[in-house]
């Protein structure tokens, strides 16, 4: 008897109003040939109005075809080791964690060996997604690249830069070619750009390491690996984020394999306009001879 | 996708294999037993029990009933698939490394170790069931190649049989005689250990895995080099996709080294790669150590790992992996 709830007296309780306080039961028509299927609920909402919900639904039936062969093997007796065994031996485990297909980043040429998790060093910067907050401080063009590989640099240069030393030169061709840039682990033994002998370089890597301050709320790992990596290695980012909020608490930490990266990196980064703020760029722990 | 992991072995895996249908999956691995697995679900139907050594590689008949399994306690044996009774064992004088049955499966082609002086061998073998019952001589024994062969597997319409090993060369042998009919040009070929051969769905192609960081995909009848597939550590195992111009190719870092670097570093993921353009399409990861197995279900709708960790991960496709445009 579709259409009219199935409705006894003594279903009601005592606070009921009446038959209308009933919700008619859930109907169920089809599916038909074509797989449709139409559900009507009846739902009491917030206010105490019955509400009927209708839904129409397809349904697939997805017929996978067995060979008899196949079929005949589908329920093999157990044998050997498997006899006997039951599933709180979880030998077979559906992995918890979702696992994809983790697409290689395009534009390498034929089966080239890209290095992980770096990308492109060349190429469009706008592509990295934060084209706004690159300003080249030199010719003033926003988005296109950064102040040290500005086209016109040897022309205007002088006059962006009043407050570097003279070793700019030197930060510039080493921005140009970003050698040995990993954002992996790589052991001490084979770490590339430790310059051989200089002890010194070696031995302290939180020596180099380099606090950045007045950072915007949203500024990523990503936005200051950017930043900093035309300066030269980099072992570490630390990004403070604010637990609540997830926030950007606006500093940073920055560990460069190399001194005299972090050296430029201070030099050059100090008083940058990002993101409509001016970074402070200093040591992290400010060391006798650097204070 | 979420793989289903198999804990059926507590040493690494060695060889993965799915019969002709699809729907079995035959593990092997350096602990003494092969298991078989339903590739659906990943439920375990049996052990093969008697090998007393690591097994090194195993094979399926088309009609999925006997299977044949190498072993390094220098014995090929032959078991029944679906009840794991041993049907016939052949001894050798040195361990077994790869074993593969000829088409039409009355001949299977081992490989045994150079072992206590005696070199290297690839034998021929009936192993129909009548063969079986009256001796088990080899019908032909191929020797001449230094070191191991890692795999040798029968060729079109099984005239000859290729190999491929330790010594970095791949040879066709003229399967009747046992004489040599090619080698590689060793300025195209490998440059290390070859620890993998793959043959494609329709027989006409196999590629190589090496330890020189490169899987190439050759001719399997002029033996000329097609494709080279540059990969960025050892590789350990190779397979071609039945149904997309895609070959996998899984390895990773010496086990020697990985303690020296961190996991992201050893690179233990199977690695999709373009079989044509040889661009990489993308990597599935998950593994704890290298993989040494690799096997495409026949009707490429997934595919199977095995590594140096102890498990298998039977992979199925998402939708979107057959959406892929490169």
């Amino acid at each position: 008897m579709p259409g009219k709830p199935d409705f006894r007296w003594g279903d009601l309780g005592d606070d009921d109003e009446g038959p209308e306080a009933v919700l008619p039961p859930t109907q169920v028509i089809g599916p038909d040939e074509k797989g449709i299927k139409i559900v009507t609920e009846w739902r009491r909402n917030d206010d105490g109005g019955v509400v009927k919900v209708t839904k129409t639904v397809r349904v697939k039936r997805q017929l996978k075809k067995l060979s008899p062969a196949v079929a005949a093997r589908r329920n093999l007796k157990k044998f050997g080791d498997a006899v006997g065994q039951n599933a709180s031996d979880n030998l077979t485990v559906v992995s918890i964690e979702e696992v994809f297909l983790e697409r290689a980043k395009t534009g390498g040429g034929p089966a080239s060996a890209k290095i992980d998790g770096a990308p492109p060093m060349t190429g469009d910067l706008a592509s990295l997604g934060n084209a706004s907050l690159i300003v080249c401080r030199i010719c003033g063009k926003k988005g296109d690249h950064w102040t040290s590989k500005c086209p016109f640099k040897d022309i205007m240069g002088a006059k962006g830069f009043g407050e570097k030393p003279p070793e700019e030169d030197a930060s510039i061709s080493s921005a140009a070619m970003p050698t040995a840039t990993k954002s992996s682990y790589v052991p001490p033994s084979l770490r590339g750009g430790v310059p051989k002998g200089d002890g010194d370089a070696r031995r302290g890597r939180d020596e180099n390491s380099i606090r950045v301050t007045n950072l915007s709320e949203d500024t990523r790992e990503q936005d200051l690996q950017e930043l900093f990596r035309p300066f030269g290695p980099i072992t570490r980012i630390y990004v403070a984020f604010d637990r609540e909020t997830g926030l950007s608490r606006g500093f940073a930490f920055i560990n460069f394999v190399n001194r005299e990266d972090a050296v430029r990196a201070i030099n050059k980064l100090d008083g940058y306009g990002y993101d409509n703020l001016i970074l402070r760029v200093e040591w992290a722990t400010p060391r006798a001879d650097k204070a | 996708m979420r793989p289903i992991l198999l804990k059926g072995h507590e040493r690494p895996l060695t060889f993965l294999k799915y019969n002709r249908d699809g729907d079995l999956l035959f593990s092997c691995a350096k602990d003494h037993t092969p298991n078989v697995w339903y590739s659906h679900n990943g439920e375990r139907i049996g052990t093969y029990k008697g090998h007393n050594g690591a097994v090194w590689c195993c094979d399926v008949t088309r009609d999925s009933r006997r299977l044949i399994t190498g072993s390094a306690d220098q014995t090929v044996k032959i078991w029944d698939v679906e009840t794991g009774i041993q049907v016939h064992s052949f001894a050798f004088g040195s361990p077994a490394r790869a074993v593969d049955f000829a088409l039409g499966d009355k001949l299977a082609v081992i490989t045994t170790d150079p072992f206590m002086g005696a070199p290297s061998a690839i034998h021929v073998k009936r192993v129909d069931s009548e063969s079986l019952r009256d001796s088990s001589e080899s019908l032909r024994i191929i020797t001449g190649i230094q070191g191991r062969i890692n795999r040798a597997v029968w060729g079109p319409l099984n005239k000859t049989i290729i190999s491929a090993g330790e010594d970095a060369t791949i040879r066709i042998w003229d399967a009747q005689t046992g004489k040599l009919i090619k080698e590689n040009d060793p300025e195209a070929g490998h440059t290390k250990n070859i620890t993998s051969l793959s043959k494609s769905a329709d027989g006409s192609h196999f590629i190589t895995g090496s330890s020189d960081k490169t899987a190439k995909l050759w001719d399997i009848r002029t033996l000329k080099l097609l494709k080279t597939y540059a990969a960025e550590r050892p590789v350990n195992a190779v397979a071609i996709s039945p149904v997309f111009d895609h070959v996998v190719v899984g390895g990773g870092q010496e086990a020697s080294q990985v303690t020296t670097s961190d996991r992201r570093a050893g690179k233990f993921e199977a690695t999709f790669y373009h079989k044509i353009l040889q661009e990489e399409i993308g990597g599935v990861k998950g593994h704890f150590g290298p993989i040494n197995a690799l096997a495409f279900n026949p009707d490429g709708r997934g595919f199977s790992s095995g590594g140096e960790d102890g498990y298998v991960r039977i992979h199925h496709f998402d939708a979107d992996y057959f959406n892929i445009k490169v």
